[in-house]
């Protein structure tokens, strides 16, 4: 039986749909997964040298053991997040003559060797070996090292059994908060006695014991739940959302554009790529963050323009350069009724639009930063407002890959072609372009003005950039339907 | 051989089944119809242990389907294409039902080979995985899959449905031929009256949960169904 369930896992992983992507598209993704593979490696390898540095009076070892309860809990409300059991995947076999039991252990071992507690021995065990290296007790840091990495499967286990309780979560953040705060104020450190209590292990190995019983405890207790839940109206079940139809009458305000518009707003905040992409935009948002304060960005012009761009630009690019694939499902569907392209395309725009003005509001606290800098900030907003809405929805013409959106939205590049990349070429290069020019011409002020007047002319053309859009939409139109037909 | 005994199914407030009696006997062709949200599926369901009855229980060949997993043995199934998995080829996913049926390859090999026209060359040999597959040809993998390792009971979720006119009739003389000799009960629902009353000897009509019909087929039956469902 287990060399089926092996075999199957093989299938699954080689035949699953995100591994039959393009080539160029496996080794950027083989590139970010090396990369950090090697931020985990420099991490443990390097960390207690780095340590050493830092803190020259104090031993590296405990003060990692001090920091390791900010790690875990991390790693718990981590996975809380992105870690689910992999329970449909036994759904074809409950009709087969396979015992439960059997299924229950082998989705449970299967949980074992995810990416998540593959992270967990790469940073455990090259740390081990260099305090091996540096003369630590043998035996004390294996146990300590063994410990760490049934702790780690506790965490995996703990996951399941609190899975999607948001007061479990709530628990979790106060708690890492609570932790965070007396660390931070030295009032009361707890980090201290958890450093003491993981020390402890070092000193007495046998203690790691009780990881292990605790693992046991908890596999066994999964196990129980499981067991009891194997049923298509128990954890069998595919969510059925519950429907949130707020209420968007307001937007009836903008007339004939206005049913594209609600459907946006819809198709955003009722899938999960598409609710990804929206939270991320608040996410670069931070950006400025990166870019005024680290010193490699500080006091590069040229980089901070960047760092402007990306900050109000988030929605409108990560958003914009999917049009009209988001769509791509129903596009048939749209192309046989009675409307005209250009309401379509002018409800993306509004969207894009719209969003660029929140995320700019949102910016306002970056004049912290000194007047010059949200300066850059302005000159990135008209940038964003003008131009890149129009240039996003020019190049969405060429789009001709289909996206599902029912997939999952982390780290979901299904529907990325070469186009993506070229899409972002003018918004990227465009304004660095018109920067050097202008600066080596005239001067730094007289740069950021100019970024700013490309998105001001773009809205002043707006109406007639939209026709020749709209014509070039038109003319791509079979091509599109044909590419969005074809699925991965 | 079936016996369903007082079983009800209620989420909340909501009763979505509640059957008094039925007993199936061995060999019999038993047929269940209904409308939509009648409950055809939910019986499948927890006849099959995928859902657990509220109330009562269902009793498979002496064993209760909720206590013991004994009658996973000899019973075959297919409910809909979410049963399948999607990643394998068919060729692959019949390899992998028949070595938990006990069969070798060889013996899946002469089992398929049975269903040549059945699969009408859509399904074999079109190194295709199956989630790639049409409907139609998915639920052909997934009935010849329920018929493998000789089962004593076969229940066939909606087979009707999505197959092209040659297969449904296909389809009817596979059914018949398994129920020819009364030692394989075969349970079929469907929306199709047409087709049950063809191949079943025994139907039952579900209205919002509850048995309304329970009818040995004859000539009269199916203007009896259109009938009961043109009101």
């Amino acid at each position: 039986m287990i060399s089926h369930f092996l075999k199957l896992e093989w299938k699954q992983f080689f035949r699953s749909a995100s591994f039959g992507k393009s080539v160029a598209l496996k080794i950027v993704m083989g590139f970010f997964a090396l990369w950090m593979l090697l931020g985990f490696l420099s991490i443990s390898v390097g960390g207690y040298f780095i340590l050493k540095e830092e803190f020259p009076d104090k031993d590296p070892f405990i003060v990692v053991n001090n920091f390791l309860i900010f790690l875990l809990i991390s790693d718990l409300i981590m996975r809380y997040i992105l870690q689910k059991i992999p329970v449909m995947d036994i759904k074809p076999m409950l009709i087969l003559s396979i015992k439960k039991k059997k299924l229950v252990n082998y989705i449970l071992t299967k949980s074992i060797f995810s990416f998540f507690n593959f992270g967990a021995l790469i940073l455990y065990i090259p740390f081990s070996i260099v305090l091996i290296s540096k003369g630590y007790n043998l035996v004390g840091v294996l146990g300590w090292l063994f410990f760490m990495l049934m702790l780690t499967l506790c965490i995996n286990f703990i996951n399941f059994l609190i899975n999607k309780n948001n007061i479990a979560l709530g628990v979790l953040v106060v708690f890492l908060a609570v932790v965070w705060l007396s660390y931070q104020y030295q009032f009361l450190d707890i980090t201290v006695y958890f450093g003491k209590a993981f020390y402890a292990v070092y000193n007495y190995p046998i203690l790691s014991i009780i990881a292990l019983l605790s693992v046991t405890i908890f596999y066994y207790l999964n196990f129980k739940q499981l067991s009891n839940a194997l049923y298509l109206d128990g954890a069998i079940k595919l969510k059925e959302e519950e429907v949130n139809s707020a209420d968007l009458s307001f937007i009836d305000k903008f007339g004939d554009v206005a049913p594209f518009i609600k459907n946006d707003i819809r198709l955003i905040w009722r899938n999960k790529r598409t609710k990804m992409v929206f939270f991320m935009s608040f996410f670069f948002l931070l950006f400025g963050l990166v870019f005024f304060t680290v010193k490699t960005y500080r006091d590069s012009e040229i980089w901070q323009l960047y760092g402007c761009i990306f900050l109000t630009g988030g929605f409108a690019m990560n958003y914009g350069q999917f049009v009209p694939a988001w769509d791509s499902e129903h596009y048939r569907m749209l192309m046989t009724q009675n409307f005209s392209y250009r309401k379509f395309l002018e409800s993306k725009w509004f969207l894009m639009v719209v969003m660029t003005v929140v995320l700019f509001i949102l910016s306002t606290p970056y004049i912290y930063f000194g007047l010059d800098k949200y300066l850059l900030i302005v000159a990135g907003f008209f940038f964003n407002i003008g131009f890149t809405p129009l240039v996003m929805l020019y190049m969405g013409a060429f789009n001709k890959k289909r996206i599902d959106l029912g997939a999952s939205g982390f780290g979901n590049t299904q529907g990325t072609s070469a186009a993506q990349f070229i899409v972002m070429l003018p918004v990227l290069v465009f304004p660095i372009i018109i920067y050097a020019l202008v600066n080596y011409f005239v001067g730094f002020n007289a740069a950021i003005i100019a970024i700013a007047a490309v998105g001001i002319i773009s809205i002043l053309l707006r109406n007639s950039i939209m026709n020749f859009i709209e014509k070039k939409y038109q003319q791509k139109k079979y091509s599109t339907l044909h590419g969005f037909k074809q699925s991965e | 051989m079936i016996t369903i005994d007082t079983v009800s199914k209620k989420y909340g407030k909501a009763e979505v089944l509640n059957v008094a009696s039925i007993e199936i006997p061995t060999g019999q062709s038993f047929g269940l119809v209904g409308n939509n949200g009648a409950g055809k599926t939910t019986l499948f369901n927890i006849l099959l242990d995928l859902i657990r009855p509220t109330t009562g229980a269902i009793i498979n060949n002496d064993i209760v389907v909720n206590q013991s997993e004994d009658w996973k043995n000899f019973t075959g199934s297919f409910i809909d294409e979410s049963f399948l998995i999607g990643y394998l080829t068919p060729e692959e996913y019949f390899d992998f039902i028949g070595d938990l049926r006990g069969m070798n390859k060889a013996d899946v090999k002469t089992f398929i080979a049975k269903f040549d026209e059945f699969f009408n060359d859509e399904i074999i040999g079109k190194k295709k995985y199956l989630r790639d597959l049409s409907k139609g040809n998915q639920k052909k993998a997934g009935i010849v899959a329920a018929m493998m390792g000789n089962p004593q009971v076969v229940i066939l979720d909606e087979p009707f449905a999505n197959l092209d006119p040659t297969t449904q009739i296909r389809l009817k003389k596979i059914i018949k031929e398994l129920t020819e000799n009364k030692e394989v009960t075969v349970l079929v629902s469907s929306h199709d009256l047409t087709h049950v009353t063809e191949v079943c000897e025994r139907i039952v009509v579900l209205e919002k949960g509850s048995v309304v019909k329970d009818i040995v087929t004859s000539t009269e039956t199916l203007k009896e169904l259109e009938s009961y469902f043109a009101e």
